[in-house]
């Protein structure tokens, strides 16, 4: 019939919302009327491109002006019954779907939302999932833990309050600012899946190796991944610390709060960079000590940086290792700052180190002050010399 | 209604040169400003995110059971719009590097940003010569040329003079000019040539090897010297082998101390961006700055294309030799430094 024909290609071109749900014989026998009715009566969520055939749970609305239409309609499409229970797959389905109900049971009708199976992004989720909208409102870059693999299925997969609000109200109960528990969770989304024993054994292990509450929830914020690392091997590095360097057990707490990296990672390059410092540049052990509690990220330095602008220190500018050893900050800057301002004070003449001789200036006001503090004060040049001594090198 | 964001990003686009530091690898110079020029855009305020419409179910007054239930809608803001959640504006500046320096060298670097990257493309095929400083140090030969190898020989340098020195560049400059006259394809027989040659304007077609334009050294101070160096086509390699080879001239031994470039095309020193200036407002400064030079290097870029186009070689010659013609001009005006160096290539030519 014409009219079946009608309707078919218009069921079949326009793309359905996915908020609506009909079964095969409620779309035949509605009209388009109230498929418009009941788009703008329900939020839209995303439109499939093809159509989904899903089973009618629930009465559906229809106004009495639209019944009508649709009584026309039906009256026109009388022949069309027999088509209509070929395809008609969904026999359980007895309600009519012109049946009136009324308008708080209308009301009260659940849609169910379709969420899209897979995507790229966690952009359709997120309004729709609690545990993302809480953490996106906690300050957690859910763009950057996208970027990294699965990680972004198991924060969908997190069920608020029985994963993630018990580990918040942890952090929280450890001292961890409520600003920083959004950097955190970007840089650590695994301590979601970490159970909580395993995290309540961590913190007293190190409240019993006497770090005191403000320390362990500094080296927390600091370290995201401190709390992921087993018992023994916290035991095993803060054992080689102290054995290594050689240090009392406070100072050994004071660095490892100042920089928790070094519970965190391997312990290879730590014993390069302090053979490299005994042998290759020549420290004592007394001095060495004294590098590591001034500078502790000397231990984790890049050893060709840290030769490179050994090497420039100690055989360019001439500085002894007493001096070095004095003012370990020039181990940590960058290496392009020293050579710049060293060789502008040396063409100006004032290239003094020693601190026994007059116009001495000292390693740490060399690297630490910015540039036009430096110009003034140190130099005594203007800004402008500076750049353009810079363009001669 | 664009946003600060893309206002921003529009200004981004043209040539400016950057002070390259020695012992840094061009790749990072090129990163860092990159960085910096996607920090600026994704600093500025994001668009306001899209709000839609949520229906909330509130019951009405005293009544707890169902039958006075209200939906109530409200404009909420999407949280899918939230910049945690959709990321950062801008993920990628178009920032590409003119003529390349290796690590060992610093000096001009000629970078073009978003729409430049073309104009840089007619940058390396035009016909602009790049100003070199060579420091030379005499008294030992070393395996890379530079005084940082691995030394292969020492040798004595005291009978080294300034005049021996100078006799030397010149015979040097003098095989150069052989070589660009004989690159440049022309016929020296020919009125054109010879006033093409008198004002400096023979330039090698296609290949060819490094050659100098202009030579002369500036500062002598045994065992230290330094050259000053006209070029084309040359490799930062090729001028510390050029060094050694000054060496083996006088009969002693030479190594590389400092490479230098002053000058590429038009972009000099004076304006070029040190590291603390690599921020995007300074970078948009130095592209308004350099916007002429630029809108010249396009026209000529393109005036070139067409000529190709016309495939009469006659022509094109004389087309690209007043092209060169143009852009000689401006170096002879703008600089003075250059002046010299036109004197000088007068004198060997017979």
């Amino acid at each position: 019939m014409h009219v079946c024909q009608r309707c078919v290609s218009l069921l079949l071109s326009r793309p359905l919302s996915a908020a609506l749900q009909h079964s095969t014989r409620a779309l035949h026998q509605r009209s388009h009327l109230t498929l418009l009715q009941h788009s703008t009566r329900h939020t839209l969520s995303q439109r499939h491109s093809r159509q989904t055939w899903r089973h009618f749970a629930d009465h559906q609305a229809a106004s009495p002006d639209v019944y009508n239409k649709i009584d026309l309609a039906q009256k026109q499409v009388v022949p069309l019954n027999s088509e209509v229970h070929r395809i008609d797959l969904d026999a359980a389905v007895h309600t009519s779907p012109l049946q009136e109900i009324s308008e708080e049971e209308a009301v009260q009708i659940q849609v169910p939302s379709a969420l899209p199976p897979e995507s790229s992004t966690l952009r359709p989720y997120v309004d729709k999932s609690e545990t993302l909208s809480k953490l996106v409102q906690l300050g957690v870059n859910l763009w950057k833990l996208e970027q990294r693999p699965n990680v972004g299925s198991m924060l969908v997969r997190l069920d608020f309050h029985a994963d993630v609000a018990p580990r918040l109200l942890f952090l929280k109960d450890l001292g961890v600012e409520e600003s920083k528990l959004g950097q955190l969770l970007t840089k650590n989304p695994f301590i979601l899946t970490e159970s909580l024993d395993n995290l309540e054994a961590r913190v007293s292990y190190l409240k019993s190796k006497k770090f005191s509450k403000q320390s362990v929830a500094a080296m927390v914020s600091k370290a995201p991944y401190l709390l992921n690392f087993s018992v023994e091997r916290l035991d095993n590095r803060l054992g080689f610390f102290q054995k290594q360097l050689g240090l009392s057990a406070e100072k050994t707490r004071d660095i490892v709060t100042r920089l928790p990296k070094l519970l965190c990672g391997s312990l290879e390059p730590i014993k390069e960079n302090l053979k490299v410092c005994e042998l290759e540049f020549g420290f004592r052990g007394n001095e060495i000590q004294h590098i590591v509690t001034t500078v502790p990220k000397v231990l984790i330095a890049n050893k060709r940086k840290l030769t490179q602008i050994f090497d420039f220190v100690h055989n360019t500018m001439d500085v002894p290792h007493s001096l070095v050893a004095k003012f370990p900050q020039v181990l940590n800057a960058k290496f392009l700052r020293i050579r710049e301002r060293h060789l502008f004070l040396e063409y100006l003449g004032r290239a003094q180190y020693q601190p026994s001789q007059p116009n001495y200036i000292s390693l740490d006001r060399l690297v630490f002050l910015p540039d036009d503090v430096f110009c003034s004060e140190v130099a005594l040049a203007t800004l402008e010399d500076f750049e353009r001594f810079q363009k001669t090198l | 209604m664009t946003s600060q964001a893309v206002r921003l990003f529009r200004k981004m686009d043209g040539l400016f040169a950057v002070y390259k530091p020695q012992g840094v690898h061009w790749k990072h110079v090129r990163d860092s400003i990159e960085s910096n020029l996607l920090k600026a855009l994704n600093s500025c305020p994001p668009p306001a995110p899209q709000l839609a419409v949520q229906f909330q179910l509130l019951s009405g007054g005293e009544n707890s059971s169902s039958k006075d239930v209200v939906l109530s809608p409200s404009m909420v803001p999407t949280l899918a719009d939230h910049p945690l959640v959709t990321g950062p504006q801008f993920h990628k500046v178009h920032v590409g590097v003119g003529h390349r320096l290796d690590a060992f060298s610093s000096g001009v670097l000629v970078l073009g940003v978003g729409k430049g990257n073309g104009v840089l493309e007619h940058l390396c095929k035009s016909h602009v010569t790049r100003d070199y400083t060579l420091e030379g140090e005499f008294g030992k030969a070393t395996d890379n040329f530079t005084h940082t190898g691995r030394v292969i020989e020492k040798t004595t340098y005291d009978h080294v003079t300034l005049d021996k020195l100078e006799r030397v560049l010149a015979m040097i400059q003098g095989a150069n000019q052989k070589a660009l006259i004989m690159y440049s394809q022309v016929d020296l027989h020919t009125q054109e040539a010879y006033e093409l040659a008198v004002r400096g304007l023979l330039y090698p077609h296609g290949k060819s090897p490094p050659i100098l334009t202009g030579l002369r050294c500036i500062h002598f101070n045994p065992p230290h010297f330094t050259l000053e160096v006209q070029c084309v086509n040359e490799t930062q390699k090729y001028l510390r082998k050029l060094i050694h080879e000054v060496g083996l001239e006088l009969r002693t031994s030479a190594v590389c101390s400092g490479v230098r470039r002053t000058r590429d095309g038009p972009f000099k020193v004076e304006n070029a961006l040190t590291r603390q200036h690599w921020t995007a407002g300074s970078i948009i400064q130095a592209i308004a700055h350099f916007s002429k030079a630029t809108r010249k290097i396009r026209k000529s870029g393109m005036y070139k294309q067409t000529a190709g186009q016309l495939n009469s070689s006659a022509q094109v010659q004389e087309q690209t030799r007043s092209q060169t013609e143009q852009i000689n001009q401006e170096h002879v005006e703008l600089s003075s430094s250059t002046s010299d160096t036109v004197v000088d290539r007068e004198t060997p030519f017979h």
